[in-house]
């Protein structure tokens, strides 16, 4: 097996620097990605060894366990594994094998593990040396093999780098692992908007104006975030520069200027605006200039998100006397109401994948979320009994929603698989927490 | 400047708020079991301070006890209410925004904002637009009174200042209200 690292021109930078070592696609054979969302498949069973001390002396860290055990959680976190309990290894743990020719195969798929990774770490100060490697375990195959550098406080960036290699293996796509999400919470007394990593880590305080912050949008290619704030004591949209903090445009029309939505690929969002004396939804340049006005029924329309093709909105309009969602062609403006069911039916969040919306029903007092599909129009309720759920969003691959309930008592974020299985808590911090929006993948 | 109005405002209506609600309530209930006019056992309150609105017995109707008020005060505390997911006005709502109306007659130099606000049942951006509704429900009625139009601005908080925290159904019928604040 070669491996070489190549020594990029920038090795001084302080950032990681992802090597390719070698062209594993012809490794890949001819696997068929399954259909691994749905829960009446297997979740792949994978095994992942305290990583391995490869500078040659023995070296006492903990960022040898914490790396793996950060694989192992964020592996979970995508709900497609069963990580095999580190208790059932067959290792001689002396002498650990990370690559193929030294790997004992048998002794990983007699425990049920039909997937390994290994990793060898060589540690030198603050300097990370890693070597990943996923194995086939049944077959005897390196599926992917990378190698890594960087610097102890990389490591998050670096196992996620990992991880997105693996889920690609399985699906085809490159995961969650470079997104975040946006949320509004009340930890400082007020509705402030705050964003953390996909796994709920690293939680940063985003506005900070002591004012009312909700609904924060992330514009497609994750550079703006547009959100609603009364800092002018009314509903105005601020859209602001991720990177800079710059401050961007205001929509502070007379009325309410709520609920943004970015267009995919496009410096153009919807919202609803009120300037008119109805609540109607319009297109508006980053820059806040209106565009024109989408819907013209009679009714409060308000809520838009855009199919994936930025061809179309779903949105919530009281039209026929409740609230329900309908699902608008914006260049033809042809609307069809996509919610038969319940009374008040809001909060819609297309898919990623384009063939299903999320939302929130609220039946008897208490809210549920939902996926539809747009063909079949068949509603599917995800959460039952589990205190009041809200603001289902997905995430950039379609695979998991994230919501609010208060299931705990206080508001708090959960993520789930897009079928409602596996619903788990994502973080929580003083206050309650609400109003989640997932970022798209971001691309560094 | 607004914001030590609502601070005092908001110290002058809790505190004795919170030391008269139970008692409130309770005078209320007896003053609608009985028959006679005769005043309940009510506890001494200054005469500048507001009531805590009193939910109704069975229709859960809801109504702020005025006894005591000012003109002025009937004005700013008595809040019109709301039924759930409706802004459209109750009766007692039109008879409220009447009075309103009549004192923006006799002052001409008031000028306001009304504030639109809902439970905290349903969602968010939803009950922005809710809380519009309520507000321009109400300032269309104040007009259709001969209220200039310029003398009344409306907002909507939403859900998101509730007049009472809770989470009962008379928490619920208090926080869905339109408020006057002077401009």
């Amino acid at each position: 097996m070669i491996r070489y690292f190549i020594k990029p021109a920038i090795v001084c930078t302080i950032f990681f620097i992802l090597i390719l070592t070698h062209p594993c696609i012809a490794d890949d054979d001819n696997y068929n990605y399954i259909d691994i969302d749905n829960p009446s498949s297997r979740k792949i069973p994978i095994a992942i060894p305290v990583f391995v001390n490869t500078a040659g002396s023995a070296a006492d860290s903990p960022v040898f366990k914490q790396m793996s055990d950060l694989m192992i959680e964020s592996l979970e976190f995508t709900r497609y594994f069963n990580v095999i309990d580190r208790g059932a290894y067959l290792v001689d743990p002396v002498n650990p094998a990370i690559t193929r020719d030294k790997v004992k195969f048998q002794n990983w798929s007699t425990i049920g593990a039909d997937f390994l990774v290994t990793g060898g770490l060589k540690l030198s100060g603050n300097n990370i040396k890693l070597e990943l490697r996923l194995f086939d375990t049944v077959k005897g195959k390196r599926l992917v093999g990378k190698g890594y550098r960087g610097t102890v406080s990389d490591q998050r960036q670096i196992i996620h780098r990992f991880c997105s290699e693996i889920v690609r293996h399985f699906t085809g796509s490159r995961g969650i692992f470079n997104s975040k999400i946006a949320f509004v919470s009340t930890g400082t007394g007020n509705k402030e908007i705050y964003t953390c990593d996909f796994d709920g880590h690293r939680p940063k305080q985003f506005t900070n104006n002591k004012s009312i912050n909700i609904s924060p949008a992330w514009s497609s290619d994750g550079k703006w975030l547009a959100y609603t704030s009364f800092l002018k004591r009314k509903p105005d949209i601020y859209i602001k520069d991720l990177k800079k903090q710059e401050k961007g445009a205001v929509i502070a029309k007379k009325g309410l200027n709520i609920s943004p939505a970015w267009r995919p690929g496009k410096f153009v969002l919807a919202a609803t605006l009120s300037f008119s004396g109805a609540q109607k939804i319009y297109l508006l340049t980053g820059t806040g200039k209106v565009i024109r006005k989408l819907t013209r029924n009679w009714g409060s329309d308000l809520s838009p998100t855009w199919s994936p093709d930025g061809q179309k909105i779903a949105f919530v309009s009281d039209r026929s006397g409740n609230p329900h969602i309908y699902v608008m062609d914006v260049n033809t403006g042809q609307t069809e109401r996509l919610t038969f069911h319940g009374k008040y039916n809001t909060q819609p969040s297309w898919s990623p994948r384009g063939d299903r919306i999320t939302y929130s029903s609220i039946e008897k007092g208490s809210g549920n979320i939902y996926v539809i599909g747009i063909e079949d129009q068949d509603p599917i309720r995800l959460t039952d009994k589990s205190g009041n759920n809200e603001s289902p969003t997905w995430s950039p691959d379609g695979s998991l929603i994230a919501f609010s309930s208060t299931r705990e008592g206080r508001s708090r974020i959960f993520v789930m698989t897009s079928y409602g299985t596996d619903q788990k808590r994502l973080l929580a911090l003083p206050g309650k927490q609400s109003n989640p929006k997932w970022s798209p993948s971001f691309t560094k | 400047m607004r914001k030590k109005l609502w601070i005092c405002l908001a110290l002058v209506l809790i505190i004795p708020g919170l030391l008269f609600t139970v008692s409130c309530t309770t005078t209320a209930n007896e003053q609608e079991g009985e028959t006679s006019d005769q005043p309940a056992d009510t506890p001494d309150q200054p005469a500048d301070t507001p009531v805590e609105p009193v939910v109704g017995a069975s229709d859960g109707t809801i109504k702020v006890n005025t006894e005591g008020m000012t003109k002025e005060q009937i004005f700013y505390n008595e809040h019109v209410y709301f039924e759930f997911d409706k802004a459209s006005l109750t009766a007692y709502g039109q008879e409220v925004l009447t009075r309103k109306a009549e004192f923006m007659g006799e002052n001409a130099d008031v000028y306001i904002t009304m504030e639109g606000h809902c439970d905290e049942r349903g969602t968010n951006e939803y009950n922005l637009t809710l809380g519009d509704k309520r507000a321009q429900s109400a300032k269309s009625f104040l007009i259709d009174l001969g209220v200039a139009a310029n003398r009344v601005s409306t907002v909507s908080y939403g859900e998101e200042r509730p007049a009472d925290e809770g989470s009962s159904e008379e928490a619920w019928a208090k926080n869905r209200r339109t408020t006057v604040v002077s401009d």
